[in-house]
Parts: C-alpha cells; sequence; structure tokens
C-alpha cells in the first residue's frame, strides 16, 4: 500500500474531524466516539486503553495511527511471564565477554582501571534495546507508535512496570541513566478482558470500548479493505454479518472475518450474496461446528434474503457512494 | 441536578468536579486523576458538540464497560436535563428474568422429568425433614453463619500448578542460559565462566474460578458459601467469583476486600437476584460467553457451587458444560445436598452436567469445605481420566460417564 507522502504531525492534530479523515484515508474507519477518543489521546498525550470482543479492529488502531502519522510502529506483544529484560533492555551478555576478552588478549585490560572498565562494558554499545526502552529512547521527530497488545496476558508485576513506564515516560538504566522520552510516543495498549487490568493502569488512559461496526460502516470497511468486491455484496455481506450476529453465537464474527467471507464469495464469482455460495464459503466466517450448525438452522437463507432487501433498501438511499471513503486507495 | 451549559467562561475544572461528583452519587467510582483528565479533555475538545462532550467523560471518566449504562444516564440527566434513571450499579449481562419460585412446581417438574424414579427421592430432596450431615450450613443461626466465615477463612487454596513462563534461577544444570547471572559471577571471577547459570520454567497456581448458584432452592446454603467465595478471593491471587442466578453478576471486586463485613454487603447489594428463579444452563453461557472461553476459565480450575436445580433446558445445560469443560484444567462441582441420605444426582441439571465434571464433592458443611479446599489443592493431574467422588456414600450414581 502507497505511504501518505506527506506526514501528519500527530500532536498538531486540531479537531476531531482531522482525525476521522487521517485514519480514513489510511483504510480505518473510526465511528466518531472512537475518532474523538484518539484525538483526545493525541492531544492530552495520554495511552489510549481500547477493549472490546477480538476482531473489531482494536490492534489495527495503532497500525493505522502509525501509517498516518509516519512514524514507526513499535509492538510489544504481552504473555505470561513477560518480563523486563524481554520488555524493556538487556545487556548483550556475549558481547561483553568478548569485548573483555578482547581487551585482555590486547592487552588493554591491564592499561585501563576498573572503573572505566566497566564503563565501557556498560555503555549503549552493549545495550539491547527492547519494545519500550525503543519506544522511549526514539529520537526520531515524528513520534511513534508504542502498541502493548493484549496486557491481560502479561501478569499483574508487568502491568505495574508499565505503569511506572507510561507515568513520565521515562526509563532508568541504573548503568548508564535515565532515558526521556523527547518525542512521547503515541501509546495504544489494547486488552480482551480475560482478566481485569489494574485501576491505576486505566486511570492514566482514555477508555474506549470498540464495538461491532454498524452494517453501513462495516459495508464501508468491506469496501475500502477489499475494493475488488462489488458494492452490492459489500452491503449484503454486512448485513448478513450483523443478523449473523444476533444468532448469539460461542464467536460472533469479527471485522476481519467478514472481510475474509466478502473476498471468498467474490472468488466464487458472486457479484451477489446467495444461499448456495454463502453456505459453501461459511467457513470464512464461523469457526465453530456449532456455531455454523446454529446458523443453518436458523434459517440461512432467510438471513441471505433479508441481507439482500436491506442492501436494496440501503442502494436506494445511497450511502456507500455519497461517502469519501476510498479517497486514499 | 439543573440543565447545565458550558459558556465560554465557565471553568472547565470546576464543571469536571460537579459532573464527576454526579457520577460518584449515581454510585461510580471517579479517582480524582480522572476528573483532572476529563478537565484536560474539555478544554481541548469542542463542547458545543453532544457527541465530542459525551464522548470526552466518557474515556476519561468510564473505565469498564459496565460502567456506561450508569455513565449515560448521569450524561443525560446532568447536560440534558433528563430524568436520571439507573437500574443499579450492576452489569448489563442479564439474562431473560424467569419470576418463578421454587415451590410446589419443583416437585410437579420432577415428577415429570423422572417419572420412574420413586416418590422417596423427590421428598427427600425437597422437604424440610431431610437428614443431612451434622452442621448443616442450613441449620446455622447468624452467629453460627459468622464463626464459620471466621473458620472459613483458614481454609487455604492453593490450587494445581502449571508450568508458567517466568523462569526462575535454577539449581540443576539444566534449562535456558541465565547469561545475566553467567557474566555477573564471570566479571566477579576476573572475567572467568567458571561456572554456567541456568533458568527454569516456575510453577504457578493455576486461576482459580468459583460460580456460587444463588437461586432459590440454594437459599440455606448460597449465603454461607459467599463467605467460602469470600475465603478464596481474598485468601490467593488469581481467584475469581460469580453469582449465578437469573443473571450472572461478577463478585470478585465486592468480596476483594479483606474486610468481611463490608465485602459480604458489597457483594449481597449487587447481587439483585438473590432466590430468584434457575436457569444454570443459561447462566453458565453467559459465563462462557462473557468470560469463560474467552480466557479467564481457559486452564484454570473452575468450581461450580449449586444444587444442580435447574429449569432450562437440560441440553443447553450439557452443552455448556462441554464447552466449560473443553476450555477448564478440571471442573469440580460442589453439591450441598449431595450429603444427604439417598441422594443420586436426578435433578435434570445435575444429570447433564455429571458427565463433564471432574470432581463431584458436597458442600454442606465445614467439614466437607476442609476437604474440597484440599481436592482443589492437591489433585493436579490426571484430570480427564475420572471422577472423583468425595463425601459419604452415594449407593448409585446414574449417568456418570467417563468423559470422552
Amino acid at each position: 500500500m502507497l505511504k501518505p507522502m506527506s506526514a501528519v504531525d500527530l500532536r498538531a492534530v486540531s479537531s476531531v474531524e482531522d482525525v476521522s479523515q487521517g485514519l480514513r484515508d489510511n483504510s480505518y474507519l473510526p465511528d466518531e466516539a472512537l475518532a474523538t477518543t484518539i484525538y483526545l489521546s493525541l492531544r492530552l498525550k495520554r495511552p489510549l486503553l481500547l477493549e472490546g470482543e477480538p476482531g473489531v479492529g482494536k490492534t489495527e488502531v495503532a497500525k493505522v495511527i502509525a501509517d498516518w502519522g509516519g512514524g514507526r510502529l513499535i509492538r510489544l506483544q504481552c504473555y505470561e511471564g513477560i518480563d523486563a529484560s524481554q520488555a524493556v533492555y538487556e545487556w548483550d551478555y556475549a558481547r561483553q565477554l568478548m569485548h573483555l576478552r578482547a581487551m585482555e588478549a590486547t592487552g588493554k585490560a591491564r592499561s585501563t582501571n576498573e572503573a572505566e572498565l566497566s564503563g565501557e562494558l556498560y555503555s549503549e554499545r552493549f545495550l539491547v534495546r527492547r519494545p519500550l526502552l525503543e519506544a522511549i529512547a526514539s529520537t526520531s521527530g515524528t513520534p511513534a507508535v508504542l502498541l502493548v497488545d493484549e496486557v491481560d496476558r502479561s501478569d499483574d508485576e508487568f502491568e505495574a512496570f508499565l505503569l511506572e513506564v507510561l507515568s513520565d515516560y521515562a526509563i532508568t538504566v541504573p548503568e548508564i541513566g535515565t532515558f526521556t522520552a523527547g518525542n512521547p510516543p503515541v501509546v495504544v495498549i489494547t486488552s480482551n478482558r480475560t482478566r481485569d487490568v489494574h485501576d491505576a493502569l486505566k486511570r492514566r488512559c482514555l477508555y474506549h470500548w470498540v464495538e461491532h461496526p454498524s452494517a453501513q460502516r462495516e459495508a464501508q470497511i468491506i469496501r475500502l479493505r477489499a475494493p475488488e468486491v462489488t458494492e452490492t455484496l459489500a452491503r449484503e455481506v454486512a448485513h448478513a454479518a450483523e443478523a449473523i450476529r444476533s444468532v448469539g453465537l460461542y464467536k460472533p464474527p469479527g471485522v476481519a472475518e467478514t472481510i475474509d467471507w466478502a473476498r471468498a464469495l467474490n472468488l466464487l464469482g458472486g457479484a451477489q450474496l446467495d444461499l448456495a455460495g454463502a453456505s459453501a464459503t461459511l467457513g470464512a466466517l464461523l469457526k465453530y461446528r456449532e456455531d455454523r450448525d446454529r446458523v443453518l438452522e436458523h434459517d440461512l437463507a432467510e438471513i441471505v434474503s433479508d441481507a439482500g432487501t436491506a442492501a436494496v433498501r440501503e442502494s436506494e438511499s445511497g450511502s456507500i457512494g455519497s461517502e469519501p471513503a476510498s479517497a486514499g486507495l | 441536578m439543573s440543565n447545565q451549559s458550558l459558556s465560554g467562561v465557565a471553568d472547565p475544572i470546576d464543571v469536571a468536579v460537579g459532573f464527576a461528583s454526579a457520577l460518584r452519587r449515581a454510585g461510580l467510582e471517579v479517582p480524582l486523576a480522572s476528573t483532572l483528565l476529563y478537565a484536560q479533555a474539555l478544554s481541548v475538545c469542542d463542547v458545543s458538540s453532544r457527541s465530542s462532550l459525551y464522548t470526552a467523560g466518557r474515556c476519561a471518566l468510564v473505565h469498564c464497560i459496565e460502567d456506561v449504562d450508569v455513565y449515560d444516564a448521569v450524561f443525560g440527566s446532568y447536560w440534558m436535563g433528563e430524568a436520571l434513571k439507573i437500574a443499579g450499579p450492576t452489569t448489563p449481562l442479564s439474562i431473560p428474568l424467569m419470576l418463578n419460585i421454587d415451590d410446589g412446581d419443583d416437585d410437579h417438574s420432577g415428577d415429570e422429568e423422572q417419572p420412574d424414579s420413586n416418590a422417596d427421592v423427590m421428598t427427600v430432596r425437597y422437604s424440610a425433614t431431610e437428614t443431612l450431615a451434622t452442621k448443616d450450613f442450613a441449620d446455622y443461626s447468624d452467629e453460627e453463619l459468622e464463626e464459620a466465615r471466621r473458620l472459613m477463612s483458614r481454609l487455604r487454596f492453593g490450587g494445581p500448578l502449571r508450568p508458567s513462563r517466568r523462569l526462575a534461577p535454577a539449581r540443576t544444570c539444566s534449562g535456558h542460559l541465565d547469561m545475566r547471572r553467567t557474566v555477573r559471577a564471570a566479571m566477579r571471577a576476573g572475567g572467568e565462566a567458571v561456572r554456567i547459570e541456568r533458568r527454569v520454567n516456575s510453577f504457578r497456581p493455576r486461576r482459580l474460578v468459583l460460580l456460587l448458584d444463588v437461586s432459590g432452592s440454594m437459599e440455606r446454603y448460597a449465603r454461607a458459601l459467599l463467605r467460602l467465595l469470600h475465603a478464596a478471593v481474598t485468601g490467593r491471587s488469581r481467584v475469581e467469583a460469580f453469582a449465578l442466578g437469573t443473571r450472572l453478576t461478577r463478585l470478585t471486586r465486592e468480596l476483594s476486600s479483606r474486610d468481611p463485613d463490608r465485602a459480604m454487603r458489597a457483594a449481597s447489594d449487587s447481587v439483585l437476584d438473590w432466590s430468584g428463579g434457575t436457569r444454570l444452563g443459561a447462566g453458565l453461557g453467559c459465563f462462557n460467553d462473557e468470560w469463560g472461553c474467552r480466557g479467564m476459565a481457559r486452564g484454570a480450575v473452575v468450581v461450580i457451587l449449586s444444587d444442580g436445580w435447574d429449569r432450562g433446558d437440560p441440553h443447553d445445560m450439557s452443552e455448556q458444560m462441554q464447552r466449560l469443560a473443553r476450555v477448564a484444567h478440571r471442573v469440580v462441582w460442589v453439591n450441598p445436598l449431595k450429603a444427604s441420605v439417598g441422594y443420586a444426582p436426578l435433578a435434570r441439571g445435575m444429570a447433564a452436567a455429571l458427565p463433564y465434571v471432574d470432581d463431584f464433592v458436597e458442600g454442606h458443611n465445614l467439614d466437607s469445605l476442609e476437604r474440597l479446599a484440599e481436592l482443589v489443592l492437591t489433585n493436579s493431574t490426571n484430570s480427564r481420566s475420572s471422577l472423583t467422588i468425595l463425601g459419604a456414600g452415594v449407593p448409585e450414581v446414574p449417568a456418570v460417564g467417563v468423559r470422552p
């Protein structure tokens, strides 16, 4: 995909509309509440905490902000047991040893005193920067985007650590000193709520619950992400997905799955949603046998025909075309 | 609360403080830091637009999706002058309410489901003359309940361990190379790596999830068992507690207060459906959807405290139990009625659930809870191979299949 030629200064966005437009130019369609929250998070330099069902596009937000601002995306995938040496920094011990040996071999070690020697060993040369330090110590003019993904998978201890970093945007390495972010990164934290994120961390953040998009918005998203799909098909798929989500499934399909489904239908040559195509490609949308059975039981034919009617009604009122949705493509 | 508007001269701090205290009156916890954040947000966003005024407050003052309903109501009343209507400071995870009181009707539906069972079993099960083991919770007075709580707080739920991703220094010479410690030691030995240090995966207790049935038929036990939940939640980390009734209520937060009186009060208040009807299958489904299958029950020990009396469809029950059993490490069912003489798991829900239960134990008195704590503590392996049945003589247990 084309990167926008002129990166935007993220800290200088002046209105919610700028955010909406900026994200839209990078193929993401935020609703107004999300755009407002992102705007506030950029202006107030506060981390953004996104929660929501899996598959509603939480992680995508960070990627799109990075594309939009032209900054680096630094991703920290959390997992259980993650600790400072994997998230912040680590010394490159092997190289330190080698260096020591080399100094010994060349006789330099004998001529330097101990303080100098350890100063040399514990210098930035031997520091391995992990994502958090990378984001804080970044010296580039455009702020980096730090994505702390699935923070609920890490343990509480790590969260406390994250809190420390995010409150001052500073990291202290005892042997060297303190790194302070000249240009604080834009921080996006996502959580799937397998456990509660600690209140202290929540207090630092602006919170937003990401919902499944409305059928109209979802049709636009499909068109944006899979331009080869016809407008009619996109609308029908979006309406069908909305209906399927309301059936009460184990795992309601996310936006990514709907896009996959639309692509699959398109590949099979359908310009419109029909029952045969829909039941053949249902596997792109539903990943549990029970869910599939439930949808088939619930009468897929009806869902398909209703989606068709809804799409026709929508196209008569003309909504996709009127949106400047594909400006960035 | 009067209708207010942000005129150009209003100080955002005053506005923020006013609105935050309105939220606090409605039962939300709003820390001072969030109020300040809200004030900052107001000063940079366009407050003349209703939607950005709304979102600014929502993202700064609300910290979980459950609180959004309260926020919406207060927002409406504070800024728009609408009448304040708040159902209660609880979660919107409701399932349709069934206004059935367990009485008479129970026997009736019991007969329906078990036409071939002799009437004796049903009478024993629901009559007041149930012969339970001594010191049955059902016979406790308030003082005895308090005493029981004190005793329960001594129970320790350690829980089976599982390998953690966290690495700890190893004494043996196997495991990952620990460069950090190796090099530190080498520095002390003049740059000579005399000893190679290692790290191995450590162990930590599995998450413990407690689901307490608070429906009418469990009434006599639920209040005592709630004290067990409190003891478990405050006793160790990674414990989650829920109340299952006509709706699902998460109690972890309420019970995490160390002050037992406060915890009990908070928990009792947040459960809106004490002694309501039972739809265990639907409640479990709700738990699976909202929490369990998303990660909370994954690899966890799930303890269900219920008499298994379910008015919903038994297919629902077995389907939801199957889902739960697939993600959980171990499913323990604590049934206070199990101790009664001649008890057999005939209640539809219980019979449907049993094939997916790893341990089926009684929980009618302190002794049995102690055994439960031991069980949760010790049983760490072979979870899927056999069904443990603890407790007094169980003459016959029909429909106990070994899980596939």
